[in-house]
């Protein structure tokens, strides 16, 4: 995707990056729409460089051991599961 | 039900405290325990969380009552709360526009007297827009004032949890209960300097009482359900701006509406016949503000929303095929079609190529815009624009143009990039829709906010 025109063939791939399942009127519509927004976006060319060195400070705590959440409630929202663990779709 | 909410329920909190007696209705992205939290999104019509956010506990133990889970744009993505899987809220003060988004039933349910307070998040605007569309009192807090644990992030280097009231001072009460550093939240931190730099205007020998925001523990050990710092922002509300600067930056108030304008100066005016004296800043860097703002949070959205894979909660994709396949079906279910154009949009920035191109110079612009406001703030008090440069739309008028409803977000996205703390105040009506004030201050610097928006409201 650049300057101008965003093709649906460029759509399809972000979507397979991000696993979102698109229709074709979804790529349609999104390609044009994005080359809108990504011809807004060039527009950050202009920005010059700048020193972006923050200020950060660790934030530690003693690594100490306490109570989970319990296996029941962890595994309340999961629409399957099995054995207490989550079901999930084949890694294959 | 009113269409402010997309639950309705009553939590009762502690017999005593600070809210006892007052209801609050919260953002259905912030995490209540047995109710269910839904974020406006399909894929979690159905999920109710384990725990409560850090805030919500904070709530209970301030005694006050929670009485829904409000409507909001799907995960906050949205400036109008038309992004809702479960449809739109009408704006009380201006029916048949929108309340403003992404915390839009937060600010309906206080704008109609459906509850006396409100929490929402502000990523972009997303309190303080709705505030200034539904004519009430909105507050972004300085990023690490408030705990975001239990909120379900969608870009967490710029957001944080909000209040809302009818009055500045109840705003600020709110505030009081919600502030101050937690262990569960990493990013948290107790205010520096108290009474000094962070309390009501720049020389602290004006402050009346020194005691803004001491005696904060840093030790985070203790009970997460009380704030460990005393943290005191209600007794600003004093209206006394008697020799506080105005900044009014032109770049957010030429583009602005010239019915939004005219009721900002006179809100201005206001502040000036207190005492204030008003003078022009400039913030050149905000120019770039919102493409940057829009690069940042979609690429962090575009991380933070793969954990919906529907497995361990959400919509699921089913068995079928291999775990890319049944993902893309989770995803493509649950998710509306801002959600989707924002994951896209900040995949395609964070890939291989383009990362430094759009990722890269957005984190540029983020420096800029941070050292234009500390160089503005060092020359005046507080910064003043009108908070949204547009009155609310109609409801339906913008949903087809999303580049059109980004740019609506000028004023506020700054003030995202830059970590900074504001408010939004009524300022009046233009032609009988609402209109709000959004004063912007040093970190840290609630307590002076809120004194000089108590003039107003």
């Amino acid at each position: 995707m650049s300057e101008d025109a965003v093709s649906p063939e460029e759509v399809r791939h972000v979507a397979a990056l991000a696993r979102i399942d698109l229709d074709e009127e979804e790529v349609d519509r999104f390609a044009a729409q994005f080359a809108e927004i990504l011809g807004y976006f060039e527009t950050l060319d202009s920005v010059p460089e700048v020193d972006r060195d923050a200020e950060l400070t660790n934030v530690m705590r003693p690594d100490e051991r306490r109570e989970p959440l319990d296996r029941e409630a962890a595994l309340g929202n999961a629409p399957e599961s099995e054995d207490g663990y989550f079901k999930g779709p084949n890694v294959s | 039900m009113s269409d402010a909410f997309i639950t309705e329920t009553e939590i009762a909190g502690a017999p005593d405290g600070p809210l006892a007696g007052r209801t609050v209705a919260v953002k259905d992205n912030i995490s209540t325990a047995g109710v269910a939290t839904t974020c406006g999104s399909a894929t979690l019509a159905d999920y109710v969380p384990p725990y409560d956010a850090t805030v919500v506990e904070r709530l209970k133990a301030a005694g006050a009552t929670i009485v829904g889970k409000t409507n909001m744009d799907e995960f906050g993505m949205g400036t109008t709360t038309e992004t809702s899987h479960f449809g739109p809220t009408d704006n009380p003060a201006a029916p048949g526009h929108v309340p403003g988004g992404s915390s839009g039933g937060s600010a309906a349910a206080v704008a109609a007297g459906e509850a006396d307070l409100a929490l929402g998040s502000d990523t972009g605007g997303s309190v303080r827009c709705p505030a200034a569309f539904c004519g009430v009192v909105g507050i972004k807090p300085t990023y690490g004032l408030v705990s975001r644990y239990g909120l379900v992030a969608y870009a967490n280097s710029l957001e944080q949890i909000g209040p809302f009231a009818r009055s500045v001072e109840e705003a600020a009460e709110l505030l009081e209960v919600i502030a101050g550093p937690d262990e569960r939240d990493a990013t948290t931190r107790a205010p520096p300097d108290a009474g000094t730099s962070t309390d009501d205007r720049r020389g602290a020998e004006r402050s009346t009482d020194g005691r803004g925001a001491a005696g904060a523990s840093t030790d985070g050990r203790g009970d997460v359900g009380t704030s460990t710092a005393d943290l005191r922002y209600a007794d600003a509300a004093d209206g006394d701006v008697d020799g506080l600067t105005v900044g009014v930056p032109t770049e957010l108030v030429d583009g602005a509406d010239e019915g939004v304008v005219e009721t900002f100066r006179d809100a201005i005016g206001e502040l000036e016949d207190r005492g204030a004296t008003v003078e022009e800043v400039t913030l050149p860097s905000v120019e770039h503000a919102v493409e940057a703002y829009y690069v940042i949070a979609m690429s962090e959205a575009s991380s933070n929303l793969a954990r919906f894979d529907g497995v361990r909660y959400g919509t699921s994709g089913g068995y079928d095929g291999n775990w890319n396949e049944s993902f893309a079906r989770a995803r493509k279910a649950g998710f509306g079609d801002e959600v989707k154009r924002r994951i896209l949009l900040g995949t395609f920035a964070l890939s291989a190529g383009y990362q430094e191109k759009y990722y890269g110079k957005a984190q540029d612009a983020r420096a800029w815009v941070k050292a234009d406001f500390d160089s503005a703030l060092s020359d005046v008090d507080v910064i003043a624009s009108p908070t949204m440069p547009v009155p609310p739309f109609e409801l339906g008028e913008g949903l087809e143009d999303p580049l059109k409803l980004y740019l609506a977000d000028a004023n506020t996205v700054p003030v995202n990039l830059a970590d900074l703390p504001a408010i939004s105040v009524p300022a009046g009506e233009t032609d009988g829709l609402p209109v709000g004030l959004q004063l912007v201050g040093p970190a840290f610097g609630e307590r002076r906010l809120i004194r000089a928006a108590s003039v107003l409201a």
